[in-house]
C-alpha cells in the first residue's frame, strides 16, 4: 500500500442520527421508480408504455445519443405510470412489482471476454450506467478508453454508511469478478481507496488487479473526485471512470449469475429517524417500508442520498440509482427571533462566530432552513478551506456565471462534480447555489464540446 | 415573539407586489429579516446550510470596531480638555462628551447610507445588503471630529452611489467605500481634512490654550519636528490627536483579535501589511538620507491610520485580493506604499488611505497572476504526462 494521502481541508458536519450498525433484511415493496434526474444530461428514449409488462432486466428506455446504453427495470411487474413534468419532461417511470421473472443474460468469465464483449454485455443488461466518468460526472461514454478506473471504499459524507460494515455483510465471491470485468475496460490502473482503517473483509483487502490507496482527512476525502485529483488528475482530453463499490459487487454478480440485480445495503440516518439502522434494499425501491413508523413526525424531509448532495423525495418515493443512504431531517420552515444574533451554543457551524466552537457537542440536530438570504460573494479565503483540490472554487463559479468556456476549462471544470463543492455551498454566508452553478457549467461544457 | 411574528405576517401583504406600500417592500423586508430569520427552506443543492449569514458576518466586524469607537469617544473628550485647558473632568465625563460629539456623525452616516441602500434595493428588487452596516460605522471613525455634518452626508452619498452601487452593489465594488468617502472629502475639502485644528473638537472655532497644538504625529514628522512628537506609549494607548477611531493601537488590536479569532478578517493581510511597512521602514533606516527616513521603522505602525487601515480597511474582503497568495502580496505592497507616501510625498502627511485605495485597484491584477499560476500548473500536467 502506498503512503497515505493526508488531506487537511474539508469539514465533517456533526449531524445527529448516525445509523446503528444493525442490518435489517429486505422488506418486499410493491412500488419501484426510476428517476430521470439521477442521470444528468441524459436524453432518454422510452421503450415501454404504461401497462407494459416487464421482467427484472427488461429495457425501459435507452440513451438517444448512444442507443446501446440501456436502462432496465430493477424488478418484474407492470409499468404503472410514466410521470412527466413541464413540457412533457420525463420525470419518473413507476413500476408495480408483480411476479419474479428475470431476464437471463448468461454467465461469462470477463477475463475471457474482449473489451467490446464486456461492454456489450454491460450495456444490454442495464449494468452500464453504474459506470460514470470525469469529466462531467455523467454515465460513462463507452466509446472512450479511460486512463484509469477509480473506486472509493469509504464515504465521508454526513451520516454516510460505513462501507466497511456494508462490505462485511455483502455476499462474497463476486467482487473479484467485478474487478476483472473493470480490468478489461481500461489499459491503465484500477485504483481502490480506503480510509486509515482499511477493510476488515479479506476478499476486499486482497483484491487482485487493483492499486490500493489510503486517504485521511475530513469530508470530502471519500469523494471519488477528490481521490482522482490526488492520485491521477483529469486533464483536458483525458477520461477516467469510476464506480460505487457495491456496484462492483453487482457487476461481478451479473457476470457470475447472468442476472441484473443491484441489491445493496443502505443506511437510514438523520435526526428525523427513530431507529437509524442499515437496511437491505435496491435502487428504485420505494422507501415507504423502510420509513414506516420510523419517522419522528411528519414534518420531516426525506432525502435519497446524503444531506449535502441527495435529492428530496416523498415518504413513498424511491431510492436513487446511485444512492447508498436515506437521510431524514426536520424541515426548517420557522422564523427564528434574531436568529443571526444568537450566541449559538447548539448551532453547529464551520464559522468560529458560534459558541458551539468553544463548547462543542458530539452531534447536532440541523434542519433545512436557509439561515439567511441570498447575497453576492463577499467573504473570501474560506471556500478553499473545504475543498481539498488545487482549484479556486469562487473563480471557477464566477467563470461559469460569465459563461467563459476557456476559463472554466483552465480553472478545472473537468475535474469537479457538484458533490465536490457541496461544502462550499454549505458554509457560504451569501447562500450561493454552488452545486447548481457547477452543473450548469458542466452542461455548458457538454454542449460546447460536442 | 409569536405576537410580534403574527403582526409582521399580518401587515406583510401590504408591502408585497400590488400592496398599498409596495414601494417600501425592501425596507419592510430588511426589517423583517433583521428581526426574524426567514422561514425559507432549501430547495436545491445542499439540504442544510450553515447558520452563518451576511448579517452575522457584518455584526462581527461591528463588534470588532467597538473598542476603537469607545476609546475614540473618550479621546475626543480628553483632547478637548487638553486643548482648552479644562481641568477636573472625570473619565466618564470625557467619554460622554466625546460620545455625544460622535453620535451625530454616526447617525448621519447610517441615515444617508442606509437610505440610499434601501432605495437601490427597492429599484433592483434585491434584498438589502448588510455591507453598509460596517461601512456606516467605519466612516465616522476615520473622520476628523470637527468635520461638518453636511460634508459627511455628501461624502457618504458619493461613496455609496459612485463607489459602490454603480458597480452593482456590495460585493461588486472595486474601492473600499469607507475610504472612498474619506478620499472624496480629502480632495474636495482639504481644509477640513488636514491641518492642526480639525482633530480636536471645537478647535476649528475656538482658540486653544497657549502651547497646545492639535497636530498629529504624522504632521509633526512631515515638518521634521520629531522632538515635539508624543511618546511611543501615548501613541500606542492612543491619547493623541487624530481621526476618531484611529489613534489607539490597543483598541484596534482588540478588534484585530476578534476578526482573526472568528476568521472574518484576514490575518494574512494584517500581518503582511505590517511586515511590508516594517520592511520598508527598515530599508529607509539603512539607506535613507532625510531625517524622516531615520525615524524608527515601528513608528509607522503606531502613527496615523496605519493600524486602523491594516485591520479594518485593507482586509475588506470585497476590495482586497481574494486568493491567499494574493493576500500576502497585496498586504505587503500596501504596507510598503504607506511608508513611501508618508516619507517621500511632499503634500500628504498620511499615506494609509491612498495606499489602500491604490492597492484596491491592483488587487484584481494580483489575483489574476495567482490564478494564472494555478492554470499553468494544470496545463503543465498535460505536457508532462
Amino acid at each position: 500500500m502506498s503512503t497515505p494521502i493526508r488531506l487537511r481541508k474539508g469539514l465533517n458536519i456533526k449531524l445527529a442520527g448516525k445509523a446503528e450498525k444493525i442490518l435489517l433484511p429486505e422488506v418486499p415493496v410493491s412500488r419501484y421508480g426510476i428517476r430521470f434526474a439521477d442521470f444528468p444530461g441524459l436524453n432518454a428514449k422510452l421503450e415501454v408504455k404504461e401497462g407494459t409488462v416487464v421482467s427484472a432486466g427488461s429495457v425501459l428506455f435507452h440513451d438517444k445519443l448512444i442507443p446501446e446504453i440501456k436502462y432496465v427495470s430493477p424488478v418484474s411487474g407492470v409499468v404503472k405510470e410514466i410521470v412527466r413534468g413541464e413540457k412533457r419532461l420525463l420525470l419518473e417511470i413507476v413500476i408495480e412489482q408483480q411476479g419474479s421473472e428475470k431476464v437471463d443474460f448468461g454467465t461469462a468469465d470477463p477475463l475471457k471476454l474482449s473489451r467490446e464483449e464486456v461492454k456489450g454485455r454491460m450495456m444490454i443488461s442495464g449494468m452500464w450506467p453504474v459506470m460514470r466518468q470525469r469529466p462531467y460526472h455523467i454515465v460513462a461514454r463507452p466509446a472512450a478508453v479511460p486512463k484509469a478506473i477509480f473506486i472509493s471504499a469509504f464515504d465521508t459524507a454526513p451520516l454516510a454508511p460505513d462501507l466497511d460494515f456494508v462490505m462485511v455483510n455483502t455476499q462474497g465471491g463476486h467482487i473479484q469478478t467485478g474487478i476483472n470485468a473493470l480490468s478489461r475496460l481500461t489499459d491503465g490502473k484500477i485504483h481502490l481507496s480506503f480510509d486509515m482503517d482499511g477493510s476488515r473483509v479479506a476478499e476486499v483487502r486482497n483484491l487482485k488487479g487493483v492499486e490500493l490507496h489510503t486517504f485521511t482527512g475530513p469530508h470530502p476525502a471519500g469523494n471519488v473526485g477528490i481521490q482522482i485529483h490526488h492520485i491521477d488528475p483529469v486533464s483536458k482530453g483525458e477520461v477516467v471512470w469510476y464506480i460505487d463499490i457495491q456496484d462492483v459487487v453487482a457487476l461481478g454478480r451479473f457476470f457470475n449469475t447472468g442476472f441484473h440485480t443491484r441489491d445493496r445495503i443502505i443506511s437510514l440516518a438523520g435526526p428525523g429517524v427513530l431507529h437509524p439502522k442499515y437496511h437491505r434494499t435496491r435502487p428504485g425501491a420505494s422507501v415507504s417500508a423502510i420509513l414506516k413508523s420510523n419517522l419522528i413526525d411528519q414534518h420531516q424531509r426525506v432525502i435519497s442520498g446524503n444531506v449535502l448532495t441527495g435529492k428530496m423525495i416523498t415518504a413513498d418515493g424511491s431510492l436513487g440509482f446511485y444512492d447508498n443512504m436515506l437521510t431524514v431531517l426536520p424541515e426548517g420552515d420557522y422564523n427564528e427571533f434574531f436568529g443571526w444574533a444568537t450566541p449559538g451554543f447548539d448551532k453547529f457551524s464551520y464559522w468560529k462566530t458560534f459558541l458551539s466552537k468553544i463548547i462543542p457537542k458530539k452531534e447536532y440536530v440541523l434542519d433545512t432552513n436557509m439561515h439567511g438570504g441570498h447575497r453576492a460573494f463577499v467573504v473570501t479565503g474560506h471556500y478553499e478551506n473545504v475543498l481539498p483540490m488545487d482549484i479556486y472554487p469562487v473563480h471557477l463559479v464566477k467563470a461559469i456565471m460569465a459563461g467563459d468556456i476557456e476559463l472554466m476549462e483552465n480553472l478545472g471544470i473537468y475535474e469537479v462534480a457538484e458533490e465536490d463543492l457541496a461544502l462550499c455551498e454549505y458554509i457560504d454566508p451569501s447562500k450561493i447555489e454552488f452545486q447548481e452553478i457547477i452543473r450548469q457549467g458542466i452542461d455548458l461544457m457538454i454542449k460546447e464540446m460536442n | 415573539m409569536n405576537f410580534l411574528l403574527k403582526q409582521i405576517k399580518k401587515v406583510k401583504p401590504h408591502f408585497e407586489k400590488g400592496g398599498r406600500f409596495e414601494k417600501l417592500r425592501s425596507v419592510f423586508d430588511g426589517f423583517e429579516t433583521f428581526i426574524f430569520v426567514p422561514e425559507k427552506v432549501t430547495s436545491k443543492g445542499s439540504h442544510i446550510r450553515d447558520y452563518m449569514d451576511m448579517k452575522r458576518t457584518m455584526t462581527v466586524v461591528i463588534l470588532a470596531l467597538l473598542p476603537a469607537l469607545l476609546f475614540g469617544s473618550y479621546n475626543i473628550g480628553l483632547q478637548h480638555t487638553r486643548a482648552f485647558g479644562i481641568e477636573g473632568w472625570s473619565l466618564m465625563q470625557m467619554f460622554w462628551f466625546g460620545f455625544l460629539k460622535i453620535l451625530p456623525l454616526i447617525i448621519v452616516s447610517y441615515g444617508v447610507g442606509l437610505g440610499i441602500e434601501f432605495v437601490v434595493a427597492q429599484l433592483r428588487g434585491h434584498e438589502i445588503n448588510e455591507g453598509y452596516l460596517v461601512t456606516g460605522m467605519l466612516i465616522p471613525l476615520i473622520m476628523p471630529i470637527d468635520v461638518p455634518l453636511w460634508m459627511v452626508a455628501v461624502s457618504v452619498a458619493f461613496a455609496v452611489i459612485i463607489g459602490k452601487e454603480i458597480f452593482g452593489g456590495t460585493g461588486m465594488n472595486i474601492l473600499n467605500p469607507a475610504l472612498t468617502a474619506r478620499a472624496f472629502l480629502f480632495f474636495s475639502y482639504p481644509g477640513w481634512m488636514t491641518g492642526d485644528s480639525v482633530w480636536i473638537e471645537g478647535l476649528t472655532k475656538g482658540t486653544a490654550v497657549d502651547g497646545f497644538s492639535g497636530a498629529t504625529p504624522l504632521a509633526l514628522a512631515k515638518l521634521d519636528e520629531f522632538d515635539r512628537m508624543p511618546s511611543v506609549t501615548d501613541m500606542i494607548i492612543g491619547t493623541i490627536p487624530g481621526s476618531v477611531g484611529e489613534t489607539s493601537v490597543i483598541a484596534i488590536l482588540i478588534g484585530a483579535l476578534i476578526l482573526i479569532a472568528t476568521g472574518v478578517g484576514s490575518w494574512r493581510i494584517m500581518l503582511s501589511m505590517t511586515l511590508g511597512a516594517l520592511g520598508m521602514g527598515l530599508l529607509l533606516n539603512i539607506s535613507g538620507s532625510s531625517e524622516y527616513s531615520q525615524l524608527p521603522a515601528y513608528y509607522h505602525l503606531i502613527m496615523g491610520g496605519f493600524a486602523f487601515g491594516a485591520v479594518f480597511m485593507a482586509t475588506d474582503p470585497v476590495t482586497a485580493a481574494q486568493t491567499n497568495t494574493g493576500k500576502w502580496i497585496y498586504g505587503a505592497l500596501t504596507g510598503i506604499m504607506v511608508v513611501i507616501i508618508r516619507v517621500f510625498n511632499p503634500a500628504y502627511p498620511e499615506g494609509t488611505m491612498l495606499a489602500i485605495l491604490l492597492m484596491n485597484v491592483f488587487a484584481p491584477l494580483i489575483d489574476h497572476f495567482v490564478v494564472n499560476a494555478n492554470i499553468n500548473r494544470r496545463l503543465k500536467r498535460v505536457k508532462t504526462t
